[in-house]
């Protein structure tokens, strides 16, 4: 394939994902911005006040960032563990495999897809998190950069827990057991500077930690550590999990007999 | 060889489609499914791969089209080595699988414009070409319901006309008639015939003998993993050396009449199936021994499954074979 061919195979990949989780924009898009519209009521305006301010902020304004940042990891997680298990369910991932198309476009287009979905909710959540909060946005294209490296991220993550699923049951185990603790335990709702010193320190082997704090301070100007920090944990990260599921594709596993 | 004559005017030379060697698989539960295939297809041909439930058709059209790993063996497609030059080899295959795999959610002409995406179609070239094929296959009505919202015979066609969108040199159909009504299936056959008249080669596998006898020029039977049969049409025909017709009577009769030419059986008193030698009998005589027995007869017809006995005979030769 020439540089065109791969361009159009690649948006043809990007595109139809799109359309999957808009099509269903009902199962995809509005969940989360229902679910994270009554963490802010509950947290921001019932429990928020007895807490106090954390770094400067509100209660409400500190978790902000984190939960968006929450939305946009199990989105763009979600998004491309069911769509590639589904189209090994379906089949259709044949069509696919039997084109020229290579893999590594076929993995940049599934994780496009993810930061697509990732991105649109992220925005629909912050849009309605500014009727409950005033957001300073300190650094919008850090935010924004922050976002789209996190939920790439997540989408390769998404799409290793894909490449091995055998069933349905398989693609929430991995969101259950590993996602939604990490999530919860990586700073979204507090801020690690009001843990002991040890759980400080094993709170730092938590790779969400980073991502959340990056994107608060790109919000919030705030953070536990340094942008640069969690600029390069994210990079580090997508480095391996996207040299890992190339290689996955490449070996066919889960998708070749 | 007429058949050829388009393909020879087009002025193309002629070469080897698809070349197999020694291709064997072994599954990941241990289970051998091909033993060493050895198959050429030309350019041009129309070729029947037979063979009964789990012979190993549809494993070997996976490797062929890079969706089974073979275990070892060498395949290559107008040249190109499926394991060297896999890029061009998959550009010039279309695939109709045996099970349906699409999207069912997915409308139907945007399975068919994706599949164009895939080979690096842009997309108003595909929206182009995609009119034409649903037209040709009679899906235009369709082309914005969801897949899922087609019928049986209408979801083979969908896979049909997704295969061609790239307009591969070599289109590979598994079972394409699969479920297929009768006259559906005779406008594929027409469809498939015009496409093979205007160059593109096809491997097509069926369980409907008749189908591959009216399209097919060669053949090749396989059976447990190997191929015990590599032909053409004519030849095997050939080789049907014995006729059966069944014969409607008058009157009754007790018992199967004895012959040393010719060979007698009752399905019921008034039901005779008559079989001989093509060479050392005429139905003009069978009629004379009918006449000469004064059995009356009310009506007659050719026994139509010669195709499927030889088939069948092949088959059991290969089991008998393997026994000894
Ligand atoms: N994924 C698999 N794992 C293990 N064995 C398999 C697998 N796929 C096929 N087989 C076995 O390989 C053999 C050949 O199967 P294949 O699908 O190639 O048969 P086929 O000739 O296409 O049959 P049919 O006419 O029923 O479609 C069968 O015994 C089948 O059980
Ligand atoms: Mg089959």
């Amino acid at each position: 394939m020439n540089q065109q061919q791969k361009w159009i195979a690649f948006y043809t990949i990007i595109i139809r994902e799109i359309l999957r989780f808009t099509r269903i924009w009902i199962q995809t898009i509005l969940p989360p911005v229902i679910t994270t519209a009554l963490y802010f009521v509950i947290f921001g305006q019932l429990i928020g006040p007895a807490i106090g301010k954390i770094d400067g902020y509100n209660y409400i304004e500190f978790i902000v960032p984190g939960l968006i940042m929450m939305t946009v990891i199990t989105n763009s997680y979600a998004n491309v563990v069911s769509s590639f298990y589904g189209s090994k369910f379906q089949g259709n991932i044949a069509e696919m495999l039997v084109s020229p198309v290579p893999n590594w476009i076929i993995l940049v287009g599934y994780i496009g897809g993810g930061v697509a979905r990732g991105l649109s909710v992220g925005l629909a959540v912050t849009i309605v998190s500014l009727f409950f909060s005033n957001l300073p946005i300190e650094h919008p294209f850090l935010m924004l950069l922050m976002g789209i490296l996190t939920s790439a991220l997540f989408s390769l993550a998404g799409l290793i827990n894909g490449i091995y699923a055998k069933s349905f049951d398989d693609i929430s185990i991995v969101p259950t057991f590993v996602l939604t603790p990490l999530t919860y335990l990586g700073g979204v709702f507090y801020s690690i500077s009001m843990l002991s010193d040890f759980w400080q320190k094993v709170s730092l082997l938590n790779p969400v930690l980073y991502m959340v704090n990056g994107f608060r301070y790109g919000v919030l100007g705030v953070s536990d550590m340094s942008p640069w920090l969690s600029f390069t944990v994210l990079i580090i990260f997508i480095s391996a999990l996207y040299i890992y599921s190339l290689s996955l594709l490449n070996r066919g596993v889960g998708i070749r007999n | 060889m007429l058949s050829y004559a388009p393909i020879i005017f087009m002025g193309l030379k002629m070469s080897t489609a698809l070349a197999i060697q020694s291709l064997t698989k072994v599954y990941a539960n241990g289970f051998q499914a091909l033993k060493g295939i050895d198959l050429t297809v030309q350019q041009g041909d129309f070729f029947a791969l037979l063979g009964a439930n789990g012979a190993g058709k549809s494993t070997t059209i996976g490797i062929i089209s890079s969706l089974v790993n073979k275990t070892s063996g060498q395949v290559s497609i107008f040249g190109y080595d499926i394991d060297t030059q896999r890029e061009q080899a998959k550009a010039q295959i279309g695939l109709v699988p045996q099970e349906f795999n699409f999207n069912v959610f997915e409308p139907v002409r945007e399975i068919i414009i994706n599949q164009g995406g895939y080979y690096g179609i842009p997309r108003t070239e595909a929206l182009e070409r995609s009119e034409k094929l649903l037209n040709q296959l009679g899906l235009w009505e369709k082309r914005k319901d969801q897949a899922r919202e087609l019928s049986g015979g209408m979801k083979r066609r969908l896979m049909i006309a997704r295969a061609l969108i790239h307009q591969p040199r070599l289109l590979i159909l598994d079972e394409p008639t699969a479920g297929v009504d009768i006259e559906i299936r005779r406008s594929m056959w027409d469809f498939l015939t015009e496409l093979n008249e205007s160059g593109t080669t096809i491997i097509l596998t069926t369980h409907y003998l008749e189908e591959a006898e009216s399209l097919c020029r060669n053949i090749g039977i396989i059976d447990q993993g190997q191929l015990i049969e590599n032909t053409s049409m004519k030849k095997l025909l050939n080789r049907i050396d014995t006729e059966t017709y069944v014969f409607d009577l008058d009157n009754a009769l007790a018992s199967p009449p004895e012959h040393n030419a010719l060979t007698f059986e009752l399905r019921d008193p008034t039901t005779l199936e008559v079989s001989f030698h093509k060479e050392s009998f005429s139905l003009n005589q069978v009629f004379d021994w009918f006449k000469e027995n004064n059995i009356k007869i009310t009506s007659m017809r050719n026994k139509t499954n010669r195709l499927e006995q030889l088939f069948i005979d092949l088959v059991e030769g290969n089991k008998g074979s393997k026994a000894a």
